[in-house]
């Protein structure tokens, strides 16, 4: 039975880019860089120069930047393993039929996990290369950044699975929105952590999108530090953690 | 002559219909149309807020969160109304769903959008108001005129409304409505004035940001709220929305008629 040990989740990832084959790729990279640029331009651009002059802009806007990268990896890798796996779970019974193959529930859980930080990472890139066209981008070690979307896609994406098996009504997804529009508002991304009273920083310090704008506002800006460390071995947490929650609860759901 | 021997009050029917299916299922819809301005309006109003300072020339004198609550109270309603109006609408009008049942019935395609219409009206009406109650609770309403920013706010998403109502009634599905959502509201959301003063922007995009509707239901808000309105302007904000409204409605009546009885 050596085929069964094979771990096979490439295959889950195979047949989504199948069924995209046809999904023209730039509508893909339109998708991911459309929104988090209009933030760029109004809030970045339009109320930088409101904070000193137009100086105060262009360091503004790169200090807005990197936290919408961060921001369009999470989006993208919480739309795919949410939205989509909720309908392949839950709508489309795909799952059901899946582990009755040789594909396992975890080759299952990490092939999604695995597709969406593929298309995350593809938005996320060409967010990168908006951005440093832009001139927002002020450091080689900017280079880094795309490993880094690699990783905050993976923690998100991992995340997002995990979450998605709890929830049983399609409408109940908004509730995720109730976790991800204050994180996005209030997690550094429009001003630094210093705008908080003392006891707030701690709480806002352990949001995943905080760690993960430290880590790629760090990269852009060239201002390493030691805290870059603690995001990446955060986000490989969040990850694992992610992962083995969806492993297990996907478990649960498909083999009663 | 069908319309002759409809009893009257049919389009009531509908909005108590409308009404029962809200009051079941309320807790969800406060999540995207409460929370999500609120969370804004202490995100970047009181938060980045504090890193402009008072005295910026293009804000005309005053802080940052007095400039850009009345804005977010003006753009939040017109993601009321289009949330109100878009899926719903291209919802219902589905085979073996609201609108196609209640035309077998005695009501009239015209009932069915003036009782659907009715319900849009309240619903933008309700989410405005609980976030002026929120910002008149931080204060940055100064002026005796703020009392009238509730109807002007419920009037922006209003107009919004009604033309989504007359265009998604003809959708075969909601897939449009997502693209609208995507490629027509969030730019106007984020340029219209309402995160930063539209002076800062080139003279040409000035003028064009000036004929979007929602620039004039910012403007009139804002006007009203800071007390700088101006009999003209507001007029003008207020007419430019109001036939905006209305050209929708007589658009969503033939609109109704060809589809619900074709």
């Amino acid at each position: 039975m050596k085929g069964t040990m094979m771990p096979a989740a490439h295959v889950i990832v195979l047949r989504h880019l199948w069924v995209l084959r046809k999904g023209r790729p730039w509508n893909l990279a339109v998708n991911g860089v459309f929104e988090p640029f209009l933030y760029l331009m109004s809030v970045g651009v339009g109320i930088g120069q409101l904070i000193d002059g137009d100086g105060g802009a262009v360091a503004y806007a790169a200090f807005v930047a990197p936290a919408l990268l961060a921001t369009s990896a999470m989006n993208s890798a919480i739309a795919e393993t949410t939205g989509a796996v909720w309908w392949r779970l839950r709508f489309e019974k795909f799952y059901d039929a899946i582990v009755t193959t040789p594909l396992t529930v975890r080759d299952i859980a990490y092939g999604e996990i695995a597709a969406s930080v593929l298309r995350s990472t593809l938005s996320a890139a060409c967010f990168l290369v908006v951005i440093a066209g832009f001139g927002m981008v002020h450091s080689w070690w900017a280079l880094l950044a795309l490993p880094a979307c690699v990783l905050v896609a993976y923690a998100f994406s991992a995340a997002g699975m995990a979450a998605i098996t709890v929830i049983r009504e399609f409408h109940h997804q908004q509730y995720l929105q109730l976790v991800m529009l204050p994180m996005f508002l209030f997690a550094t991304t429009f001003y630094p952590l210093s705008v908080y009273p003392a006891a707030l920083r701690p709480v806002v310090a352990a949001l995943p999108l905080y760690q993960s704008i430290e880590l790629l506002r760090g990269l852009t800006t060239g201002h390493l530090h030691p805290g870059m460390l603690v995001a990446v071995g955060y986000l490989l947490a969040m990850a694992a953690l992610g992962s083995w929650l969806a492993t297990r609860r996907l478990s649960r759901l498909l083999l009663p | 002559m069908t319309t002759a021997t409809a009893p009257r009050g049919m389009a009531l029917r509908f909005y108590r219909y409308c009404w029962l299916h809200y009051r079941r299922n309320w807790k969800g819809t406060i999540v995207i149309s409460v929370a999500n301005p609120l969370l804004f309006l202490i995100a970047i109003g009181a938060g980045l807020g504090t890193l402009v300072g008072s005295d910026v020339a293009a804000l005309g004198g005053v802080s940052y969160l007095a400039f850009f609550a009345p804005g977010m109270l003006a753009a939040a309603s017109m993601q009321n109304g289009m949330i109100e109006s878009a899926f719903p609408v291209s919802y219902h009008r589905m085979p073996g769903r609201a609108y196609p049942v209640a035309v077998a019935t005695p009501l009239e395609p015209v009932d069915v959008l003036n009782g659907h219409a009715l319900f849009m009206a309240v619903k933008v009406a309700i989410g405005a108001a609980a976030f002026c109650a929120v910002m008149f609770a931080f204060g940055v309403a100064t002026s005796p005129l703020a009392a009238l920013v509730l109807p002007a706010a419920a009037l922006t998403g209003f107009a919004f409304a009604m033309p989504v109502t007359a265009w998604a009634v003809t959708l075969p599905d909601v897939r449009p409505v997502q693209t609208l959502f995507k490629w027509v509201v969030m730019p106007l959301y984020l340029f219209s004035g309402t995160f930063f003063a539209t002076t800062q922007l080139p003279e040409a995009a000035q003028h064009l940001v000036a004929l979007t509707p929602l620039w004039h239901g910012v403007e009139l808000c804002r006007t009203l709220t800071l007390g700088t309105a101006t009999w003209a302007g507001s007029l003008a904000h207020t007419a430019y929305l109001s036939a905006m409204a209305l050209a929708g409605y007589l658009l969503a009546r033939r609109n109704f008629r060809r589809h619900l009885h074709p």
